[in-house]
C-alpha cells in the first residue's frame, strides 16, 4: 500500500521534475514566493499573473510559515525564490540566511524587494549579494527635482526615474519610454563585488534620508551613487534582482499615470510593468542565457580531432553558440567572439567568423613553439551568461624524421665529407700498394 | 739445463691454467657477491623502485617497452612541466633506459615473463657485478691479476657504490660507473697494446657512457689530462696516439648522436680540453716524425721555424676560443661544472643546485662511511703505482688525484672516487701480500729450491715485466709479449732469465718472518673490518627505499607508507587531466605513481618555472591562489613530517623555496621569512 502511494506520488511529481531547471532548458519553472501578508497576492497580482502566463508555477507562502523548505532529500524543490517580505525578521521552517545563500550558490535565482522598513534579515541577504541598503531604517530616497508629479504635493519620495542600464540583454530590445515609479529605500553597491550592476539608478539630485525628520547630518547616500534596482549575475550564472521598493511591483504603480517633474511629457501608464517584466525575464533566464556546444578542432583537410598537434600545423576551430529565448535555443548573433590559443599567455588571438546560424569558426597556424596549449573562449558580455570554454591540447615538436632530409645549404659539407672519404681511400690504396 | 727448463715450463703452464680457472671462479663469486649484497633492500622492504629519479627512469622505461624506441626518441611528455611540457627523448640520457629496456625485451623473447619493474629493480645489482669485473680488467692491466682480483672484490662491496646501486635504485649512475671503469680499462688496454681494435671498442664504450650519464665529461677531461701528462713526461709513443686520437674523433662523433648532448659535444667548454690535447698530440707526433727523418742539425732549424709559426697559429686559435667562450653568458660552462671548479659558485649564484643535498661538499665522516678502510690504503696504492711508474699506473694515479678533488666538491661524485679508491687499495693490498708472502716463502724451511724458483717466477713475473715497461727504451717489448700468444714459450724463457737475475735483488728486500706473519694477519683483520662495515652499510644505511619510511620506537617497528598512500589517493580521487602542484622533489613520483600532470619535477631545467612554484608556496593565500590558478592547478601536494619527526618535509625545504623564488621574483625576500634569530650565524655554526 505504501509502495503504491509512493509510486502514485512519484507519478504525480514526475511532470514537475521534468519541468525543472536544466542546462538544456534553463528557464525556471517552480518559484517560491514569500510574502509578509497574503494581501500582496492581490495588490501585486499583475506582476504575479504575468509570471504565471509565462508558464511559471508560483507557490505563495507567508514568510513565517513553519513549513517552508527549499530542498528535500538534497533536491531543491524550487528553481527560484521571490522574497516580497521586507519586514520578516526570520523565515519560518528551515529557511534562513545561509539557506538562501546556498540556494543561490547552487545556481538558482532570486528576486528580493525591500522597503524603507526592511528587516536585518533582508538587509543581510542583500549584503551577501554585495548590496548595502541605507543603514538608517527609516530613510527613503528623496529627489526634489525628478519626483513624480501627483495630485497632492508630497514629500518627493515617489521618484520617477528613467536612468536605465544600457543593455538590451537585461531590459529587452524595446525601449522603455515612460519613467519608472519608485518609492522606497536606496542602496549602494559594494566596491569589492564586481558582479553587481545598477539597473535603475537615482538622478544626481537624489539623496537618502528620513523625510519626516529634519536633516541634521549630510545624508550618507547621495546622487547617482544611489542604486534603486540592481542585478547580479553570479559566477555560476545564478541571477539576482534586488529592489529597494516593493511598491514598484504593485498594481497601483503599474497602472498609474506618470509625469516627471520638470518635464511636460505625461505618460498614461508608468514604465514599471515593462521594466519589471523585462528584468524578471532576464532573472529567470528567458533572455541572455548562452550555451556553447560542439567545440571542434582539427587539422585543415581532416575531420577527426587529433590527440596532439605538431608545431606549424594548420588547424580549424569551430564552436556553436545558442541563446535561450524562453522556449527554444536560437542562434546567437555576434561578431566579437574570440578564441585564444593559450599557453600561459595567448599565442594566437582570433575573432571567430560566423555563419549567422550559431556556428563560429576560424582557422590558424599553430605557433612555432611546443607545450600544452588550450583553446580558450572567454566570452563575457553585459547581461549574458559568461561562456568559458577551454580545451587542452598538447603541441609537440617535429619528430626526428620530419625535418628536411637534405639541406641545400649543407651541400658543401656533404661534398666535403664524401670527397674526404674518397681521398682517404685513394691515399690508402696508393700508400699500401705503390712501391 | 734444457731439460730442467722444459720441465719448469710444463709445471708453470699447469700452474697458469690452474690460476686462470681459480681467478675465473673468484670473479664469478665476486659477481655473485656484488649482486647479492645489494639485495638487502628487496629482502628488508620489497621489490620496489627507490627515491625520486628512479621513478622517472622507470616511467620512461615503461614508455619505451610499450611504444618502442622511435616513440621514445620523439616522446613529448605533456604531463610534466605543465604547460611547457618536456621533450623527454631529447633531454634524457637514454643509456639506462635502453639497457633495461633491451634486457626486458631479451628476457621476454626468451619467454621469461618478467615485469618491467622487476627488470628495473635488478638492473643496478647486475651492473654492479659488471663494474666489479671491469675493475678487475682495469687493475689487471695496471698491476696484474692479483691486484685486479683484490680491487674487484673491494669494489663489489664498497659502500659508496652500494648507496647508488642497491636493488631498486634505478638511476643513471648504476650503469654509468660500469661504463666509466670499462672505458678506462679499454683506454689502458689500448695504451698497453697499441691495438686499433681496442681503440674502437674504447670509443664505443665511451659512447655508452655518454648515453648513460652526464659524468662522461669526467672521462673526456681525464684522458686528455693523462695524454698531456705522458707527453710532458716524455712518454709519447705511437700507442698513446692510437689510444687517444680515435677516441676523440669517434667519441665526439658518437657523442653528438645522443640527442641530449648533440652539438654540446663540440660547443661547450667541458669538451674543449680534449680538442686542445688532440691538436697537441698531433703536433708532437709530427715533431717525432720529423725528428726521425731529419738530421739533428736540420731538425734544430725546423724546430725554430715551426715554433715561430706555431706560436702565431696558437695565438690565433686561442683568440678565437676566448672570443667564442666569452660570447656565451656562462662562459661556456654549465652551472654544475662551474660549481666543480669553484665549490662556492653554486651556493652563491644558483640556489637550485645548492638546494640539492647531493650537490653539497661531503663531510669527513662521510669519507669513512663511504670508503671505510680504503681511505688508509689509497696512499699506499699510490706509492705502489710509482714503483715502477708505467703509462697505466700514471693514469690510475691521475684518476685518483682528480676524483679526490671532485668528491671533495660534491658528495655525489664520491661515486667516481670510489672505484679509484678500490683500484688503489687493491694494488696496495696485493703488493703488500705479495711482499709479505714472498718474505715468508724465502725463509720457510723445507721448500725445495726448484719450486722456490717457480714460486718466485709466478709471483714476480708480472712485476718484472712492469719493471721493463718502466724503462722507456723497452716500451714496446711487454706489449708485444702480451699480444702474441704464439711464441709464448720463447717469451717464458726470456722472462725466466731476467727473473733469475733479479732474484738476487729480491732476496735483499725480504722482511723478517714474524713481522710478515703479523702484518698478514693485520691486513686480513683490516679486510675483515671492511667486509663487516660494508655489509652493515648495505643492510642498514643504504637500503631504505625512502618512499617507505620506518621508525623504531618502544613498541616496535613502525612503517610509514604515507607517500604511496598519498599518490594512490591522487590517482583514485582526481581527474586524469588535473594538475598537481608540489615542490619539485615530488614531481617524478607524482607523474609515475599517481599519473597526474605536475608543474615542476626533479629535472630542474626551467628555473623560472620552479621559481614560480616557489613564489606561490611562499606567498599569502590570495596571491598563491592567483599563481596556481594561472597554471590551472587544482591540487597542491604538501609534505608535512612534524607529527612523526620526518625531517625532510616541505617545512625543511621552505627556505629553499623562498630563495629560489626570490632569485627570479625579487618581491620575495628571504629576510621577510626569518624571525629575529640570526640564521646566518646559526648556519655557520651548523656547518
Amino acid at each position: 500500500m505504501t509502495n503504491l502511494s509512493i509510486f502514485i506520488t512519484f507519478i504525480f511529481v514526475l511532470p514537475f521534475l521534468c519541468h525543472s531547471f536544466s542546462p538544456e532548458n534553463p528557464t525556471d519553472r517552480r518559484i517560491l514566493v514569500l510574502l509578509d501578508d497574503f494581501a500582496f497576492k492581490s495588490s501585486h497580482s499583475i506582476f504575479f499573473n504575468s509570471l504565471q502566463t509565462r508558464g511559471f508555477e508560483l507557490d505563495f507562502k507567508l514568510a513565517d510559515d513553519p513549513k517552508i523548505t527549499l530542498q528535500r532529500y538534497g533536491q531543491y524543490l524550487y528553481d527560484a525564490l521571490i522574497l516580497f517580505s521586507p519586514t520578516a525578521e526570520r523565515f519560518g521552517g528551515s529557511l534562513d540566511l545561509a539557506a538562501v545563500v546556498d540556494f543561490v550558490d547552487s545556481g538558482h535565482d532570486l528576486i528580493l524587494a525591500a522597503d524603507s522598513s526592511a528587516s536585518d534579515l533582508i538587509r543581510n541577504i542583500a549584503a551577501e549579494c554585495g548590496i548595502d541598503f541605507d543603514e538608517d531604517p527609516s530613510a527613503m530616497v528623496i529627489d526634489h527635482t525628478s519626483y513624480a508629479i501627483t495630485e497632492i504635493e508630497g514629500d518627493h519620495t515617489l521618484i520617477a526615474s528613467d536612468d536605465f542600464i544600457q543593455s538590451d540583454a537585461i531590459l529587452g530590445s524595446t525601449k522603455i519610454e515612460a519613467p519608472v515609479l519608485f518609492k522606497g529605500i536606496g542602496h549602494s553597491l559594494n566596491a569589492a563585488n564586481s558582479l553587481v550592476l545598477k539597473v535603475l539608478s537615482a538622478s544626481p539630485s537624489a539623496y537618502s534620508a528620513n523625510s519626516n525628520s529634519k536633516l541634521s547630518n549630510p545624508p550618507s547616500l547621495t546622487g547617482s551613487a544611489i542604486s534603486l534596482v540592481s542585478v547580479i549575475q553570479a559566477r555560476n550564472n545564478a541571477r539576482i534582482m534586488i529592489s529597494g521598493s516593493l511598491d514598484m511591483f504593485s498594481n497601483r504603480l503599474f497602472k498609474s499615470a506618470v509625469q516627471k517633474s520638470g518635464s511636460s511629457n505625461k505618460f498614461e501608464k508608468s514604465g514599471n510593468e515593462q521594466f519589471v517584466t523585462e528584468v524578471s525575464k532576464w532573472v529567470f533566464h528567458e533572455r541572455g542565457h548562452l550555451k556553447a556546444v560542439n567545440v571542434r578542432h582539427h587539422k585543415v583537410g581532416e575531420a577527426d580531432e587529433p590527440a596532439i598537434y605538431r608545431i606549424n600545423d594548420d588547424l580549424e576551430y569551430s564552436v556553436e553558440i545558442y541563446e535561450w529565448s524562453g522556449t527554444s535555443w536560437e542562434p546567437y548573433l555576434a561578431n566579437d567572439v574570440q578564441v585564444q590559443f593559450y599557453m600561459m599567455s595567448p599565442y594566437v588571438l582570433k575573432t571567430l567568423s560566423t555563419n549567422q546560424k550559431g556556428l563560429y569558426h576560424t582557422s590558424f597556424k599553430v605557433p612555432d613553439i611546443y607545450g600544452v596549449f588550450q583553446f580558450k573562449v572567454e566570452y563575457q558580455r553585459l547581461g549574458y551568461t559568461s561562456l568559458s570554454l577551454s580545451n587542452q591540447i598538447p603541441v609537440r615538436p617535429f619528430r626526428h624524421n620530419e625535418y628536411e632530409r637534405f639541406l641545400t645549404a649543407a651541400f658543401p659539407y656533404y661534398g666535403a665529407s664524401f670527397s674526404t672519404m674518397a681521398g682517404f681511400f685513394i691515399f690508402s690504396f696508393v700508400y699500401l700498394y705503390n712501391k | 739445463m734444457t731439460m730442467a727448463a722444459s720441465e719448469t715450463a710444463k709445471g708453470s703452464s699447469l700452474r697458469y691454467a690452474f690460476g686462470n680457472v681459480l681467478s675465473f671462479f673468484t670473479l664469478l663469486l665476486i659477481g655473485v657477491l656484488a649482486f647479492s649484497i645489494r639485495l638487502f633492500s628487496v629482502i628488508k622492504y620489497e621489490s620496489v623502485i627507490h627515491e625520486f629519479d628512479p621513478y622517472f627512469n622507470y616511467r620512461v622505461t615503461q614508455y619505451l617497452t610499450k611504444n618502442g624506441i622511435y616513440d621514445f626518441w620523439n616522446w613529448f611528455d605533456d604531463r610534466t612541466w605543465y604547460p611547457l611540457g618536456r621533450v623527454i627523448g631529447g633531454t634524457v640520457y637514454p643509456g639506462l633506459t635502453l639497457t633495461a629496456g633491451s634486457l626486458w625485451w631479451l628476457l621476454n623473447s626468451l619467454n621469461i615473463p618478467l615485469s618491467v619493474e622487476t627488470v628495473c629493480v635488478f638492473t643496478a645489482p647486475i651492473f654492479s657485478a659488471n663494474a666489479a669485473w671491469a675493475t678487475y680488467l682495469l687493475t689487471k692491466e695496471v698491476k696484474g691479476t692479483g691486484a685486479g682480483l683484490t680491487a674487484a672484490v673491494l669494489l663489489a662491496m664498497v659502500p659508496s657504490y652500494i648507496s647508488r646501486s642497491v636493488a631498486g635504485s634505478y638511476d643513471n649512475e648504476a650503469v654509468a660507473i660500469f661504463a666509466l671503469i670499462f672505458t678506462f680499462y679499454l683506454y689502458i688496454k689500448t695504451l698497453n697494446t697499441g691495438s686499433l681494435f681496442y681503440a674502437t671498442l674504447n670509443a664505443i664504450s665511451y659512447f655508452y657512457m655518454v648515453c648513460s650519464w652526464g659524468g662522461y665529461t669526467f672521462i673526456i677531461n681525464l684522458i686528455p689530462m693523462h695524454v698531456l701528462l705522458c707527453i710532458v713526461t716524455g712518454r709519447y709513443s705511437s700507442r698513446l696516439y692510437i689510444a687517444y686520437a680515435p677516441l676523440v674523433v669517434l667519441g665526439t662523433l658518437l657523442a653528438s648522436l645522443v640527442p641530449v648532448v648533440g652539438f654540446n659535444a663540440v660547443m661547450t667548454s667541458e669538451h674543449f680540453a680534449s680538442f686542445l690535447v688532440f691538436i697537441i698530440i698531433h703536433v708532437v707526433a709530427l715533431v717525432y716524425y720529423i725528428k726521425g727523418i731529419l738530421s739533428p742539425k736540420m731538425f734544430k732549424v725546423a724546430v725554430t721555424l715551426v715554433v715561430s709559426v706555431g706560436l702565431v697559429v696558437c695565438c690565433a686559435v686561442i683568440a678565437v676560443l676566448v672570443a667564442l667562450v666569452a660570447s656565451s653568458p656562462t662562459k661556456g660552462w654549465s652551472g654544475r661544472s662551474l660549481s666543480l671548479l669553484d665549490p662556492t659558485y653554486a651556493s652563491k649564484y644558483i640556489p637550485i643546485i645548492a638546494s640539492v643535498s647531493e650537490h653539497q661538499p661531503p663531510t669527513w665522516p662521510s669519507y669513512f662511511m663511504d670508503i671505510n678502510v680504503l681511505a688508509f690504503l689509497v696512499p699506499a696504492g699510490i706509492i705502489a703505482c710509482f714503483l715502477p711508474l708505467s703509462d697505466a699506473s700514471s693514469f690510475v694515479v691521475l684518476y685518483i688525484v682528480t676524483s679526490v678533488y671532485f668528491s671533495g666538491v660534491m658528495v655525489r661524485l664520491m661515486l667516481v672516487f670510489a672505484p679509484a679508491a678500490c683500484i688503489m687499495s687493491g694494488i696496495a693490498l696485493s703488493e703488500a701480500f705479495d711482499v709479505l708472502t714472498r718474505s715468508i716463502k724465502f725463509q720457510l724451511p723445507g721448500v725445495s729450491e726448484n719450486s722456490q724458483i717457480n714460486g718466485g717466477d709466478t709471483s714476480t713475473g708480472i712485476v718484472v715485466t712492469e719493471n721493463d715497461a718502466g724503462k722507456s727504451d723497452k716500451i714496446e717489448e711487454p706489449a708485444k709479449e702480451r699480444s702474441s700468444k704464439k711464441n709464448r714459450r720463447k717469451e717464458k724463457e726470456h722472462v725466466e732469465k731476467v727473473s733469475l737475475k733479479s732474484k738476487i735483488e729480491k732476496r735483499l728486500l725480504v722482511l723478517p718472518l714474524e713481522a710478515s706473519i703479523i702484518a698478514i694477519l693485520l691486513l686480513v683483520l683490516l679486510g675483515a673490518f671492511y667486509v663487516v662495515h660494508c655489509v652493515w652499510a648495505a643492510a642498514e644505511a643504504y637500503s631504505a627505499p625512502s618512499i617507505v619510511l620506518t621508525s623504531y620506537s618502544n613498541d616496535g617497528l613502525h612503517v610509514f607508507d604515507d607517500f604511496r598512500e598519498a599518490y594512490a589517493w591522487l590517482s583514485h580521487n582526481t581527474e586524469v587531466d588535473d594538475k598537481v602542484a608540489s615542490w619539485w622533489d615530488y614531481g617524478y613520483q607524482t607523474t609515475a605513481m599517481a599519473n597526474r600532470t605536475v608543474i615542476v619535477d626533479n629535472n630542474t631545467w626551467n628555473n623560472t618555472h620552479i621559481a614560480t612554484v616557489g613564489t606561490a608556496m611562499s606567498s599569502p593565500e590570495k596571491a598563491a591562489w592567483e599563481i596556481f590558478n594561472s597554471l590551472d592547478v587544482k591540487y597542491v601536494l604538501v609534505v608535512f613530517g612534524g607529527l612523526v619527526g620526518y625531517p625532510s618535509d616541505d617545512i625543511n625545504k621552505f627556505l629553499w623555496m623562498v630563495r629560489i623564488g626570490g632569485g627570479v621574483f625579487p618581491h620575495i625576500k628571504e629576510p621577510d621569512y626569518l624571525v629575529d634569530v640570526c640564521w646566518e650565524k646559526l648556519d655557520d655554526k651548523l656547518d
